[in-house]
């Protein structure tokens, strides 16, 4: 097997390739990213970002608590985030677990929401501690039920303990089952995998392995989405570029909460990868809380004044 | 659709630059006879009109500073001056702003490194020597050190107020008076600071400011009054102050120029390596002495970070300084910009390959592209002589020694870098640099608590940390 050219999917293939890339600079890291969020997007760019951020959306709930009827509301919202102003732009998915796949894909083609996604998460998640016939079941169930995307966890257990090989392997084996049926996004759980290096070798286990995204974090775990960590995913998805001319999308999940951080992400987009990466094909946010405040803020923008919360709806 | 930043301006409302300026002197402002305009260099717009001091004013600076010296500020305890000094590093950051803004039109340095970078640092000086001022016995100088008494002090228009704080602070903490005089084409922040001693109640005399050009400075430097001179500039200068004081008591310390050797090995960390190169030599536009203007590459990895580098310098947004976006402000003056040109132009007639970024520059200001030249030698005068401008000088190394030898092969020695994720190259490249800073990691990063130098041509003595102290003080006994 060759992947890209690059590796083998041999345990000592991988092992090579990863000892070879550039380490990261913490300091350096952290500097960069605190200087690009001093960037100041005002008027004219500030009402572009909301609306690319609000079409980046990846609305989700993972609770133990969901129903159909709380999965329902989200879709609704995700289709028509504004009822009141039909220039909002629909969100880039619904994220929910495997056993609320079917229900959100029903409930969005029946309110004019077909165009929109439905990522499950899967492969044991958030934990990714289970049989590999459990995480392919798992993924195979929620493709069947509708699911375009695929939110896999990886092993970090395995990573930790410098198992290369398995962790690609899975990440290769859910790649069949998706196929060409779903979206594959690799979850990292940057906030267990601790380290910017660690974080750039998760970054090219899963691309050269075949993800289409990869994913900063669960958002049961914190750090989650810091901006230092998803700029370091977004150069490693950039010189992807360059070795394979295939284009590999990032998405952070797990505390962005407020238009502010999420604009300030589209600011690392736009100054590390390149505004190519600038649509939900390539990037998306995985949120709940975040989109109430871009439609806040978007009718900040149009009104000229802040709104009463209760101006936006709560699902 | 691209992400496009609209335009995100500073508002100038928060200054009041007034038409004319006269010299600070004991305490207050009087007028000057002659004067000359300070323009923005990004519009060319007057802002004001500065008084040349000649010598007269010099000789009423120095004898109230004399005057100060014995009458007041030697008699205060050092606990007492370092009230003051935090009651200046108070005021200063609360009018942060304000000293941003009129710093960034006076200058064309960015708003965002004023706003981040050189005010903070300014009140970091204050609040740094203010705590050495009641230590001086424990600084490890002898048993009670004593100051000289006036120091005149000479500082350049790259970081004006910042080097204003860096010479004002330890001066004023050890028990020296002042006679400070601002570069000629950037004197309103050393302007506002005096109203900021006003406000202070600095006691009168003890910081006097004489604004003016050349002839000005160099009354200064003879002036029979003066004890210490503190100069930061051209290497050519500093040699003319080493000239006309030898012979005399006058003590010196000089910050002169530099041709600063970033060395990158081919284990370093590239995405920070680069962002370290951008910062080493695009900061301040390059009107750094210790800019990290000679880029020293290992050999294997030299043509792929030179890729990353473009990559990222096609991002470096240059253009109007009180743009909060901007990171690439307007060249201080036209003379500066002329000498850029010269240089820029000598390495393209000595077959050094340039190449900048598209940018949009205006046709008013004075404006200079980021700018690289990739097979330089060292035998071109891009690699030896200081532009103090954004231009990268990019030569190639083999061996470890080699990079060494190459980076030491100046008659300069204020500062270098070195990448490499290897703690011990790292440990073994900075023990051989002949610089007074060596970064490893990281460029142009300054701290008041960080001694800063030069080898060689660079300069004498050190500013800041507990070295900086020992210039303005007598060892005691």
């Amino acid at each position: 097997m060759s992947f890209y050219g690059i590796v083998d999917g041999s345990e000592s293939s991988l092992k090579h390739f990863l000892a070879q890339l550039p380490g990261v600079d913490q300091v350096g890291v952290d500097a960069r990213a605190a200087m690009l969020a001093t960037r100041s997007i005002k008027t004219s760019s500030k009402r572009w970002a909301i609306d690319t951020a609000i079409s980046m959306v990846d609305l989700t709930t993972l609770e133990g608590a969901d129903t159909a009827g709380k999965v329902r509301a989200l879709c609704s919202k995700a289709v028509r985030p504004d009822p009141t102003d039909s220039t909002v732009p629909s969100v880039g998915a619904i994220c929910v677990y495997n056993d609320m796949v079917a229900i959100a894909r029903t409930h969005l083609d029946a309110i004019g929401g077909k165009h929109v996604p439905v990522a499950a998460v899967s492969t044991a998640f958030p934990s990714g501690r289970a049989s590999m016939e459990v995480k392919i079941q798992d993924t195979q169930d929620a493709i069947d039920a509708g699911a375009a995307e695929i939110d896999m966890v990886i092993d970090r257990g395995a990573f930790l303990s410098g198992q290369y090989g398995l962790v690609f392997d899975e990440i290769v084996k859910i790649r069949e089952v998706c196929g060409d049926r779903a979206h594959l996004k690799v979850i990292f759980e940057t906030g267990e995998l601790v380290t910017y290096d660690n974080v750039r070798k998760a970054s090219y286990l899963a691309m050269l392995a075949g993800a289409d995204f990869i994913k900063t974090s669960t958002g049961k775990v914190a750090p989650a989405a810091t901006p230092p960590v998803v700029l370091v995913m977004l150069e490693a998805v950039r010189d992807f570029y360059q070795m394979t001319q295939r284009r590999i999308g990032v998405k952070p999940a797990g505390g962005i909460r407020n238009t502010k951080d999420a604009i300030k992400q589209l600011v690392l987009v736009n100054e590390t990868a390149g505004p190519e990466w600038l649509t939900p094909e390539y990037f998306r946010i995985g949120a709940s809380a975040l989109l109430n405040d871009l439609l806040m803020q978007r009718m900040k923008m149009d009104d000229g004044y802040y709104a009463s919360p209760n101006y936006v709806t709560i699902d | 659709m691209t992400f496009e930043y609209a335009p995100a301006p500073e508002s100038r409302a928060i200054v009041d630059i007034k038409p004319k300026y006269g010299h600070f002197i004991d305490g207050e402002f009087l007028p000057g006879k002659k004067h000359f305009a300070t323009i923005n260099p990004a519009t060319e717009e007057v802002l004001s009109q500065i008084s040349l001091g000649g010598l007269s004013d010099v000789d009423k600076a120095v004898a109230a500073a004399q005057k100060a010296y014995t009458k007041t500020w030697s008699k205060l305890s050092g606990k007492e001056r370092g009230k003051y000094l935090y009651r200046i590093a108070r005021i200063l950051q609360e009018r942060a702003r304000e000293f941003a803004v009129l710093e960034t039109l006076d200058n064309g340095k960015p708003i965002r490194e004023t706003r981040d970078i050189d005010i903070p640092l300014v009140a970091a000086h204050f609040f740094y020597h203010a705590g050495w001022a009641d230590k001086l016995d424990y600084a490890g100088l002898g048993k009670s050190p004593q100051p000289h008494g006036v120091a005149g002090q000479i500082i350049p228009w790259n970081f004006p107020l910042l080097m204003l704080a860096w010479k004002v602070a330890p001066a004023l903490a050890t028990g020296n008076t002042v006679v400070l005089k601002p570069a000629e084409t950037t004197s309103l922040t050393a302007l506002l600071f005096a109203e900021v001693c006003q406000q202070a109640e600095l006691p009168d005399g003890v910081v006097n400011i004489v604004t003016g050009d050349g002839s000005t400075g160099a009354a200064i430097v003879n002036h029979p009054g003066i004890h210490k001179i503190a100069f930061t500039g051209s290497t050519e200068v500093g040699k003319k102050i080493a000239r006309a004081i030898a012979g005399t008591n006058k003590k010196a310390t000089l910050e002169l120029g530099g041709k600063g050797a970033n060395i990158v090995f081919d284990d370093a960390p590239l995405d920070e390596t680069v962002e370290g190169i951008v910062n080493g030599i695009f900061f301040n536009q390059g009107h750094v002495c210790c800019a990290g203007s000679r880029l020293i590459l290992q050999e294997g990895i030299a043509d792929e970070l030179i890729e990353k580098l473009k990559v990222r310098m096609a991002k470096i947004r240059v253009g109007d300084p009180l743009d909060k976006n901007t990171d690439l402000g307007a060249i201080n003056s036209r003379e500066q910009l002329s000498k850029i040109q010269e240089l820029a132009s000598a390495g393209d007639a000595e077959g050094a390959e340039r190449w900048s970024p598209a940018c949009d520059l205006s046709a008013k200001g004075f404006w200079f592209a980021p700018t690289i030249f990739t097979g330089v030698t060292q035998a071109h005068r891009i690699a030896r002589e200081e532009i103090f401008g954004p231009v990268l000088s990019i030569l190639s190394f083999r061996t470890p020694q080699e990079a060494i030898e190459k980076a030491n092969n100046t008659p300069f020695g204020l500062s270098a870098g070195v990448w490499s994720e290897k703690g011990s190259r790292i440990l073994w490249a900075t023990q051989q640099l002949r610089a007074g800073v060596v970064w490893a990691n990281t460029f142009n990063k300054f701290d008041p608590a960080s001694p800063f130098g030069g080898y060689k041509e660079s300069g004498w003595g050190r500013e800041g940390g507990k070295h900086g102290l020992a210039s303005y003080l007598k060892e005691g006994k």
